[in-house]
């Protein structure tokens, strides 16, 4: 494949892997997390982790839009439907996702909730002109990368006059989760020691490279933004460990086949008309973060689903075992949650990060839990 | 006097006419859909003697019978590369050959839903006589049923299979032993990606195909090598990754296999890469998994390659000692993960 095979090719990772291998310290230990689930699958189903010394580890962040859902908007998402007898329609990550009272999309959906996974907010307003006697509510989550899809299809049904059409919205911000890690209670107290972090693939190139900046300047630790691809990675961490044992603390970009330093300034407008920052919002595992998410201006309220049905946000606390909070942070491993595996597998997910394969626990499990088992 | 009437019975409309509940309720109508289009397409010694079921000459003295049946809900009903016809007969064939044995007869079963168009009933049906047809294998008994309108999708099938199993072959999932062979009869994932880029509207450029064959004739000739065969499936649902933990979880064994040995067809990985599927959980309808004893590899591999199905066979891997009985996989770019069993419906009604 024409684009994909160069950004596969086995020697040449191997290659850079030698490369990581003599570069780095060996009496040092470099700790990176790569923010975005889509980095997590990559290591993981390219068994990515098996290329690199020892001493390099690799710490996933919560760059993963399902897990970072929390309960209480999945419930808002399930009343709709369930209550108000609305399409809710939604990316096919979020069906699985465990809500309240044991249920989630999935399995409202078997309750008789109308339930539709959609591809593109395309597929969710063409369902709105198809069904104009029903309420279709689009789910909209994810970062940056997923935001400007929604603006679009928010000012394409205002432009059709769509009187059915809304949005629930749960857009969050990559800056705002970097700031949320970093200034955890754990990383205040040195228990995430961070060397640098491997920045997002899709989200920097709506965003670009300079919305980084902060963390060299303000927290000394060195950016690199790289694609999703198993090339992209290798290269990324080199350049991190370069710039760890050069002591220099920069954002560099692998990725600039497709991310510049101001991204996409057309996408960036279109959000900032339709979109404005949320005071606060609950993440989860990172708790409530202020100016971390979006909702939709007043004038564009006729397609705010919140508004349209009004049905208060209730937080919900995870389940007393679950880790997935502290796994999101950075703080812990998959394999020290002592339901993972267990009572929480892909099958039966008990917590968020086991529901996306681009969830640090779901990666685990489906690529690399051999490694957690003795012989 | 006028002339003697030929019939009085209006044939039915197959251009224009629709399933109504009266060609369920076991009267005239359904005699007459019976007559005019399943007999006329699928009409055989047995089925024309029109009795409630068929009698069947015994296996050869120290045969065994073998059975499978397999209900078949895909949509869309129509897909490049086939239909819910010839893929009814393909499929329970196919459960019937990898146990080894000689697919002999064929049932059908179809729930109708009230209101579907008898030109697609029709085209249906003479699919399904084209695949029984070609593969030798004939419908020796069938059912018709029709639900009301909003109860069915269409049309729904349910073929049973029996086939003859020679005295002494023994090939079932439990026989894989460490050191044994993996290899796959050609490129994966292509049923399910062509029903998903009819289904979602993709419009590739090239066009993906289902692979829907019937897969006996190509046993036959594996199996005609005198090769020891250990283990034979088809990836159907959940793909070549859950057919491989099957296996290894029925043998008490693991599997290592190579990224870089995986059959796929270029417009199949680009598909997949679109829509961020593992084709190795993506289904296929006419494709062999194989395991054999390791000294038989490039006998078993020549008559899979001799076979018009079987050109682009390949071997897989090896498989292993393994307590948990772990699907791994050397990745392309050198390190190794697990191929898991499929987790939820990458793909629901492909099948």
């Amino acid at each position: 494949m024409k684009y994909i095979d160069e950004f596969r090719d086995g020697d040449l990772a191997r290659n850079i892997a030698r490369s990581i291998a003599a570069e780095a310290d060996p009496a040092r230990e470099y700790r990176f997390m790569e923010f975005c689930g889509g980095h997590t699958h990559a290591i993981s189903r390219y068994g990515l982790t098996d290329l690199l010394p020892p001493n390099v580890r690799m710490i996933h962040g919560p760059g993963c839009p399902v897990c970072v859902l929390p309960i209480g908007r999945v419930d808002q998402a399930i009343r709709m439907a369930l209550e108000h007898g609305v399409i809710l329609c939604t990316y096919g990550d979020c069906l699985r996702v465990p809500a309240s009272d044991g249920l989630s999309l999935l399995k409202a959906k078997a309750r008789g909730a109308d339930v539709r996974m959609v591809y593109s907010t395309q597929d969710a307003l063409a369902l709105a002109q198809k069904h104009p006697e029903r309420q279709v509510v689009f789910f909209a989550i994810g970062f940056e990368t997923t935001t400007p899809p929604t603006a679009v299809a928010i000012e394409q049904a205002r432009a059709l006059g769509l009187a059915n059409f809304s949005v629930l919205c749960c857009h969050v911000l990559t800056p705002a989760a970097i700031i949320g890690i970093l200034e955890s209670p754990e990383a205040k107290a040195g228990g995430v020691a961070l060397d640098g972090m491997v920045g997002p693939a899709h989200v920097s190139t709506v965003i670009g490279s300079a919305p980084y900046e902060f963390v060299p300047e303000r927290y000394g630790k060195p950016v690199v933004i790289a694609g999703f691809e198993p090339l992209d990675m290798m290269q990324a961490i080199l350049m991190l460990v370069r710039q760890v044992n050069q002591g220099r603390a920069e954002v560099e970009n692998e990725f600039t086949r497709a991310v510049t330093p101001d991204g996409n300034r057309k996408a960036q407008a279109l959000v900032a008309k339709v979109f404005q920052l949320r005071p606060e919002f609950e993440w989860r595992g990172l708790g409530t973060v202020p100016d971390s998410a979006l909702k939709l201006r007043p004038e564009y309220a006729a397609f705010d689903a919140e508004l349209r049905f009004p049905l208060p946000y209730t937080p919900v606390p995870d389940h007393k075992a679950c880790e997935c909070g502290a796994i999101l942070r950075g703080v812990k491993e998959p394999r020290d949650c002592k339901v993972f595996g267990t009572v929480c597998t892909p099958e039966t997910p008990l917590g968020s990060c086991m529901v996306s394969s681009e969830g640090a626990c779901a990666a685990h499990y489906t690529y690399g839990r051999y490694k957690d088992l003795a012989a | 006097m006028s002339e003697p009437r030929k019939q009085y019975v209006r044939p039915l409309d197959l251009k224009h006419g629709r399933v109504d509940m009266a060609h369920g309720a076991g009267g005239k109508a359904m005699a007459q859909l019976i007559h005019e289009l399943f007999a006329r397409h699928l009409g055989n010694e047995w089925l024309d003697q029109g009795d409630d079921g068929a009698v069947l000459p015994a296996p050869a003295p120290g045969e065994q019978l073998v059975m499978a049946t397999d209900s078949h809900v895909v949509s869309p009903l129509f897909f490049p590369g086939g239909d819910i016809g010839c893929l009814a007969v393909h499929g329970t064939i196919n459960d019937v050959a990898v146990m080894g044995a000689r697919p002999l007869w064929l049932s059908a079963a179809f729930i109708l839903e009230e209101g579907f168009a008898l030109a697609d009933l029709a085209r249906i049906v003479e699919s399904m006589a084209a695949a029984a047809r070609k593969a030798g294998v004939p419908i020796v008994t069938g059912d018709t049923k029709v639900v009301e309108r909003g109860k069915g999708d269409g049309v729904f099938i349910t073929t049973t299979g029996v086939g003859a199993l020679q005295a002494g072959r023994r090939i079932g999932g439990q026989r894989a032993r460490p050191g044994d062979a993996i290899l796959v009869s050609g490129s994966i994932g292509d049923h399910g990606m062509a029903i998903m880029s009819e289904r979602e509207g993709l419009g590739f450029a090239s066009p993906i195909v289902s692979d829907t064959a019937a897969l006996h004739g190509l046993i036959e000739a594996v199996l005609a090598t005198g090769a020891d065969i250990r283990v034979l499936r088809d990836p159907t649902r959940g793909g070549l990754g859950t057919t491989l933990n099957e296996i290894a979880s029925q043998s008490g064994v693991g599997m290592l296999i190579e990224e870089k040995a995986l059959p796929l067809n270029p417009a199949v990985a680009a598909a997949c890469e679109f829509l961020g599927l593992d084709p190795l959980y993506v289904a296929n309808e006419g494709k062999l998994v194989l395991i054999c004893a390791e000294p038989d590899v490039e006998k078993v591999l020549g008559a899979l390659r001799g076979h018009a199905l079987g050109r682009e066979a390949a071997v897989l891997g090896t498989v292993v000692e393994d307590a948990h009985h772990f699907v791994q996989m050397t990745t392309s770019m050198g390190g190794r993960r697990i191929v898991d069993w499929l987790t939820g419906d990458q793909l629901p009604r492909i099948c």
